[in-house]
């Protein structure tokens, strides 16, 4: 295991404050008027084998339906040891959700996927909304959700 | 204690009850629509083959779901495009579009948050609660007001603010409390305080890794009915790793996409059961028709809270200040009342004032504030207590009897009770008689004699006024003015005279019904409701003391008719006697609810005399149903004072009246109308074997005599007036 995977594994979240190693990435989420209540995503990242590595993000205070993010859920069974602290609001449609996180710069490039999983109330779950490569070249790319999320955009 | 748990709480939330309600109402229709509008799956279908048939028309369909309603959605994606539709069962095809209903949406976040987040729940929550307070003391309180449990559904008398809150209570009660019960319990569940989460079962660590097994065949989709069906979600196209998800009315699972095979399977908690059957019960989704019918109950929520605010402002008024009330600890006297509406309040004031003037200190205060060891300078107590409903004390005096039990009876201080009532009702000062009966088994010493007050009698009161004064040295003299309904002008339409040729001047006088606003209606003033048999007040000019009649009519009537005769000397009598029409009169009505003809068919006989006639000849317009009436009318002459004697012979024809007997004084042959009954004995016991009821209506005189008469008359069977009495068959208004 690489030394600073045994660091996510230590601190459950891929955020790593403090480390020179790393910098702060700035997530923009901006969600299309689809007319619905407020929709919970969770933000996480899988490795090059597609094997769940940590979450970023966790948007929506009720634990109770974190199994229709079913994608995250499915990876971690609801642990709510993986988004300790990094839990905020849903966020209503048209709005945007924005995270700054410090992440290792051995996430990028290195074949990890970032995934945003998305739901709302009486509509359909939408996990893997978005599976985007973390890169370096691919900062600044808006790219587009399939149902909820109409860009997203990651910056240093 | 009951009364105050549903004021303040009513009156505090009235209005966030009134948003809960409607918006509740509103949303009870869209379970029901969705119903109706919904394309049903025959009942024998099965989700492989519903999955099938949707297959063929969206090859890439990735989700399929039912709602309660029976509505089933599919989504999928055509080359990264999502799309959705509600689906025919029975083609697979889409036939509505799926998007949530906006206005719902809209109606459903204001319910359940006023769009204010968690604090927004929160507030409604409090609203269900004050709901089910509301709800559960109504409860009670009717129970009380009615007089019983077993007359939870009885009518209740007074203004029509209360009996419509009451009517509507007894709609809506159960509705509104399994309502507000299963907001709580979503409410808590919402919160998290309750362990009622649905959780799937662990990712199966293994699958086959192959793909391609036909939905259409895999047994467990084969053998789910699809009004089990909640979910059914496809795996990622290309991902052989993933699982088809399943998730029924029983639980959740993992099938293989490769062999068909379930995976992991994990079945719905009991609590998440519960939580799901509260769902349904509160919301109507899955239940459509109680939704609606809870909708409807919901509707009269603002009705209650209208008419409830009104019952507590007219109450309000009801009870009068007492100016100079001293301190319980200095107080002389102490008067102890228990009073449900406030007439009692108004004697209590008056005592107040009379024994005032005397110089006593006096303390008026309630019957549930009773505590000897705070009047240490007493000298007297003095209880006036009404009666409440079926022989219950009124709720100022519910903790009264604990508290005397309590209480050590003390050598100087004597204790005097006077109970207030109505003699029509059954259990006439029940509650004060319970009080006198305690407290001479306990030991307290009699101040006065026990009395009571029928109908707030200024008389009545002034005679035990008379009596206290005597028991204190005092020359009492207790001239109450009885609080007087609000009267109302009412004009002469007509009058018809009869008796001048007899000494006995005598008119039947029909006045116009005036017009009610609603806000009288709601309030109980103007005339109300009335029947035949109700009573008349009538406030002469030059006084304030009213003058009582028998009601010839009743409201549906169209007009308010009286009899009088002309008293000599007569204030009121004599102002009504010289009435022309046009003129008017300052009137009001009282209920009289023992002096009704009941609902059976058994039959009636009716007996009176001179103006005694008129409520009886109000019973006979009013048999339009062929009840057998059997009417006893004694008269001076039937030339001169036969009132109401060319319309008995109308109604006689058309069949409100089966046999008509009158006796004529003035006549060679006097007779009287108890001997016009003895005459026809036999007739009169067969009728009352037959369990006829009796109404008597006329002087104090004749009711005497026409009850010795039917003592004789019913003897040789075994009966006597008096145990007809205790079966309501027999009944007096007497003059």
């Amino acid at each position: 295991m690489k030394p600073l995977l045994a660091l996510f594994a230590m601190t459950t979240a891929l955020t790593v404050p403090g480390v020179a190693s790393a910098r702060p990435v700035t997530l923009t989420t901006n969600l299309s008027n689809y007319g619905g209540s407020g929709i919970y995503l969770a933000l996480y990242v899988t490795d090059s084998s597609g094997n769940y590595a940590g979450s970023l993000w966790l948007a929506g205070r009720r634990s109770r339906y974190y199994r229709h993010l079913s994608d995250w859920f499915r990876m971690t069974n609801g642990s709510r040891s993986q988004i300790n602290g990094i839990t905020g609001a849903s966020v209503g449609a048209g709005r945007s959700l924005t995270v700054t996180a410090d992440l290792a710069d051995s996430l990028f490039d290195a074949g990890y996927s970032l995934h945003i999983d998305a739901v709302a109330e009486h509509r359909r779950e939408s996990p893997s909304e978005i599976v985007i490569p973390l890169t370096t070249a691919g900062a600044g790319t808006a790219v587009r959700g399939r149902s909820y999320i109409s860009a997203f955009v990651y910056n240093f | 204690m009951t009364r105050a748990l549903h004021r303040w709480p009513g009156l505090l939330a009235a209005l966030l009850l009134m948003t809960l309600a409607l918006s509740g109402a509103a949303l009870s229709i869209f379970p029901a629509a969705y119903r109706v509008a919904a394309p049903q799956a025959a009942s024998g279908l099965t989700v492989a083959t519903l999955a099938q048939r949707i297959e063929a028309v969206y090859p890439t369909v990735g989700q399929i779901r039912r709602a309660p309603s029976g509505e089933i959605t599919a989504y999928w994606f055509d080359n990264g495009v999502p799309g959705a539709a509600v689906i025919d069962p029975t083609t697979g095809q889409g036939v509505a579009n799926s998007d949530p209903n906006q206005i719902e949406r809209w109606l459903t976040e204001f319910h359940r948050s006023l769009f204010l987040g968690d604090n927004g729940r929160i507030v409604m929550a409090v609203g269900a609660g004050a709901m089910l307070i509301l709800a559960v003391s109504g409860i009670f309180l009717v129970a009380r007001r009615t007089g019983g449990w077993r007359r939870w559904f009885s009518r209740v008398r007074g203004p029509m603010s209360g009996r419509l809150h009451v009517e509507f209570a007894r709609i809506a009660v159960a509705g509104l409390m399994l309502s507000s019960v299963t907001a709580l319990w979503m409410t808590a569940s919402t919160f998290s305080l309750l362990p009622d989460e649905a959780m799937p079962p662990n990712f199966p660590s293994q699958v086959s890794g192959e793909t391609g097994f036909a939905m259409a065949d895999v047994p467990t989709l084969a053998s789910t009915p699809v009004s089990a069906l909640r979910n059914l979600t496809y795996p990622y196209p290309d991902d052989a790793t993933d699982v088809v998800t399943i998730e029924t009315d029983t639980g959740t699972g993992y099938i293989d996409q490769g062999t068909g095979e379930m995976l992991a399977w994990a079945d719905l908690s009991g609590w998440a059961r519960v939580s799901e059957t509260i769902y349904m019960l509160h919301t109507g989704q899955g239940a459509a028709l109680l939704g609606v019918i809870l909708g409807l109950m919901a509707l009269c929520v603002p009705l209650m809270a209208v008419t409830g605010t009104i019952v507590w402002l007219v109450g309000r008024r009801g009870r009068p200040r007492i100016r100079g009330n001293v301190a319980a600890g200095r107080a002389e006297t102490v008067v102890l009342v228990g009073s449900e509406g406030g007439t009692t309040w108004g004697f209590a004031a008056t005592l107040h004032a009379e024994l005032t003037k005397t110089g006593q200190a006096v303390r008026v205060e309630p019957m549930s504030s009773f505590n000897p060891a705070r009047y240490s300078h007493a000298k007297r107590l003095i209880v006036m207590a009404a009666t409440y409903g079926d022989g219950d004390a009124p709720a100022s005096a519910k903790s009264f009897l604990d508290r005397l039990e309590q209480a050590q009876p003390a050598p100087g201080l004597p204790l005097s009770v006077l109970g207030f009532g109505d003699r029509s009702f059954a259990h006439y000062c029940a509650f004060a008689e319970q009080v006198q009966t305690r407290a001479e088994a306990l030991g307290w010493h009699q101040l006065t004699d026990f009395d009571t007050v029928d109908r707030q009698s200024p008389q009545d009161f002034a005679r035990w006024g008379r009596a206290l004064g005597q028991a204190m040295g005092l020359d009492l003299e207790l001239t109450h003015q009885p609080v007087v309904p609000a009267s109302q002008d009412i004009t002469l339409v007509s009058r018809r005279d009869y008796g001048a040729e007899v000494q006995s001047p005598t008119a039947i006088l029909r006045f116009a019904l005036p017009r009610r606003s609603l806000w009288q209606r709601l309030t109980g003033r103007g005339l109300g409701r009335f029947a035949a048999g109700d009573i008349l007040g009538v406030v002469p000019e030059g006084s304030t003391l009213p003058r009582f009649y028998s009601l010839a009519s009743g409201r549906r009537d169209g007009f308010v008719e009286i009899a009088v005769k002309k008293h000599p000397g007569g204030l009121c009598s004599g102002q009504l006697m010289a009435l022309e029409p046009g003129d008017t009169v300052h009137a009001f009505v009282r209920r009289n609810p023992g002096f009704r003809p009941d609902r059976s068919k058994a039959p009636l006989i009716l007996i009176g005399a001179g103006t005694g006639i008129g409520p009886l000849a109000g019973f006979v317009r009013g048999n339009t149903r062929g009840r057998p009436v059997h009417l006893f009318f004694g008269m001076r002459h039937p030339d001169s004072d036969f009132l109401y004697g060319e319309d008995l012979t109308g109604w006689k024809q058309d069949g409100h009246l089966t046999r008509m007997v009158t006796a004529v004084s003035r006549s060679q042959a006097p007779s009287y109308v108890q001997d016009a009954l003895r005459t026809e004995a036999t007739d009169v016991a067969r009728l009352i074997r037959q369990g006829a009821r009796i109404m008597v209506c006329g002087g104090r005189g004749m009711a005497e005599g026409v009850s010795e008469a039917l003592a004789d008359i019913l003897a040789p069977a075994g009966l006597t007036p008096a145990s007809l009495k205790a079966q309501g068959r027999y009944v007096e208004d007497v003059y």
